[in-house]
């Protein structure tokens, strides 16, 4: 197939549709008005819902309903609406449905503004709605991996029964690249991936011995059920870390002097910082994680080489990947970094600077 | 042995969790005779809220979804959407759907979803032990009113088939009570029309009803109904909203 110029917002909109998403509730949110704007004018065309939802709380809700009916259904906001949308995500999470939720970051805390930013971290791997959970997080550095996270994302919620997020940004959502798509799914692929849940879902029922009673439910009353249940909850959690880490290394060798770590928008960037550095003599390795839950903590450990003097970590933030990778150095050698805020991405020449100062 | 009374095959042998009094068991029951009625069973869903009947997903004998506070109409629609071939329904509280879900009930309604809504209004908070509801009376004492709620400081109960009854899309609103046995059959013919509708896929269907809360007004079950009568009902008035198949037969 041939590579087609979008913008991020779009290209990830036309992979989910794509994918078999058929379902699609949302609320307008700038940087990602292009996502909801595809979504109004493609589903119809698919024989799809779309439906713009009185509040960001309603259309995790109808997520929520939608995913206990086994399909493949989708939302996507910004940082402000992500966070309305963090108690419906805890009650997904806790009735294990599957589903997918995009963030097209924008800077915060608060209303912030509306330019890129990855402020949203900790929200997405650490929790961000209340109980023990976790959310499986994609972070996409191009459009072409934007779009090309619409089929994993739905494909590892379906497998887990676990929402996923793809973390983006709004560098990612605005920009413009060429994009390859995959084969769209057909009308009857898309409804064998709904026939994988009847033993759980929300479907009509029939008399007799095969009459079922599926409850999509987070309550357990009873301590000790509730306990099982979150134990369940996080050997699933463990299936998770140890089956679907995804990372890139780049020039990782046994000559590195520093190592740096940088994930989404910010990678772009230091890339282009560490290959002039690399064309200049030095030796810098990277690695940049695919997954930022389940983060490759072993496989940063590994990235370090015996001549390695410094970890470097860059982020559109004040430092939340940073925690993961200190946890992943382990204090093996020292962790260092920096940031820019308030939606200001920072330049190669800036990193180049940054890291020039390590030598 | 000739049965001449059973439970509706729309329930199933779990025990209600409500306390001696309460009519969520008689509501629950109307709804269930009335999906049998109809032969619905197999393809009905519902929605229970956050409150007293949060357990209502384990009473109804198909499958059934656990909302989060005031969300059902929301997570209603999705299940809606994604089974068109389903029917679908929600059972909420007055302070599930009239303070932290108005937003949701209110723009459910105004889209004409066709799910069927059963409210039931016993004007306070039953499950986290007596709190003033949006629907408390005036001058009613409760937990957070211990002084009686004071509509200068806080408003007036919110009539919530009214509010409803503003907006074009609705096809049948009605409020009948839970107080005796002649408005318990009333209200049975309430639930068996928006059942009914919701069958023939006309549109968003409204059943309020006016009921008690024996435990949290501490009143016997009788006397509780008498009180409900007596002050509930004048502010609270039975009556049909809105039947959009009605206007279409005349």
């Amino acid at each position: 197939m041939s590579k087609i110029l979008m913008k991020g917002n779009e290209a990830v909109a036309k992979a989910a549709i794509n994918a078999g998403c058929r379902l699609y509730f949302a609320y307008p949110i700038t940087p990602q008005s292009e996502l909801i704007e595809y979504m109004a004018k493609m589903m119809p065309t698919v024989n799809g819902t779309f439906l713009q939802a009185e509040s960001e709380v309603s259309a995790i809700n109808m997520v929520y309903g939608a995913a206990g009916c086994g399909k493949r259904v989708m939302t996507s906001s910004s940082s402000p609406g992500v966070s309305l949308k963090m108690e419906g995500i805890s009650y997904l999470a806790g009735a294990q449905l599957p589903c997918v939720i995009i963030n097209v970051q924008r800077g915060g805390p608060g209303l912030g503004d509306i330019q890129p930013a990855q402020g949203d971290y900790f929200q997405a791997t650490k929790g961000g709605g209340h109980g023990d959970y976790r959310l499986i997080v994609l972070a996409p550095a191009s459009v072409q991996e934007f779009a090309d996270m619409a089929s994993d994302a739905f494909d590892l919620a379906d497998k887990y029964r676990n929402p996923v997020m793809i973390l983006a940004d709004g560098m990612l959502g605005q920009m413009m690249e060429p994009v390859e798509f995959k084969t769209p799914k057909t009308d009857e692929e898309i409804e064998e991936l709904g026939r994988q849940h009847e033993d759980w879902c929300i479907c009509p029922n029939q008399d007799g011995d095969l009459k079922h009673h599926h409850e999509i439910n987070s309550l357990e009353i009873d301590p000790l059920v509730l306990e099982q249940h979150v134990i369940k909850l996080y050997k699933k959690y463990d299936q998770i870390e140890a089956n679907e880490i995804r990372y890139e290394t780049h020039n990782i060798n046994d000559d590195n002097e520093i190592v740096v770590a940088s994930f989404g928008t910010a990678s772009r960037v230091v890339r282009s910082a560490v290959d002039e550095l690399n064309a200049e003599g030095h030796s810098i390795g990277m690695v940049r994680p695919i997954t930022v839950w389940p983060f490759p903590y072993e496989e940063i450990a590994k990235s370090i080489g015996p001549k390695v003097k410094k970890v470097y970590v860059f982020e559109l933030n004040t430092g939340q990947m940073l925690e993961d990778v200190k946890l992943a150095v382990s204090g093996k050698v020292p962790v260092e970094f920096w940031g820019k805020v308030g939606g200001i991405v920072f330049t190669p020449a800036e990193i180049k600077e940054k890291l020039q100062a390590c030598f | 042995m000739e049965v001449i009374a059973k439970r509706p095959e729309s329930l199933t042998a779990v025990p209600f969790t409500y306390c001696p009094g309460c009519m969520h068991g008689v509501a629950h029951r109307l709804i269930a005779e009335a999906i049998d009625e109809q032969g619905l069973i197999n393809k009905m869903t519902g929605v229970a809220p956050v409150g007293c009947a949060v357990f209502a997903y384990k009473f109804f004998n198909f499958d059934m979804a656990q909302a989060a506070h005031g969300r059902a109409p929301a997570v209603a629609t999705g299940m809606k959407r994604a089974r068109p071939d389903m029917h679908v329904f929600t059972y909420q509280g007055d302070g599930d759907l009239a303070a932290i879900g108005t937003a949701e009930i209110v723009h459910a309604a105004n889209r004409g979803e066709h799910i069927s809504v059963f409210f039931v209004n016993n004007a306070i908070y039953g499950m986290t032990g007596g709190q003033m509801a949006p629907t408390t009376l005036p001058d009613m004492k409760t937990t957070t009113s211990p002084y009686g709620r004071k509509v200068d400081d806080i408003g007036y109960p919110i009539r919530i088939c009214e509010l409803l009854d503003t907006l074009v899309a609705p096809y049948y609103i009605e409020r009948v009570s839970l107080l005796s046995p002649a408005d318990i059959v009333k209200a049975k013919r309430a639930v068996q029309k928006a059942i009914q509708y919701n069958k023939e896929e006309r549109g968003f269907t409204f059943v309020e009803f006016v009921s008690t809360c024996p435990t949290n007004w501490g009143l016997d079950p009788a006397k509780s109904q008498v009180w409900a009568k007596e002050n509930m009902l004048p502010f609270f008035k039975p009556g049909l909203f809105r039947d959009k198949g009605a206007e279409v037969k005349s």
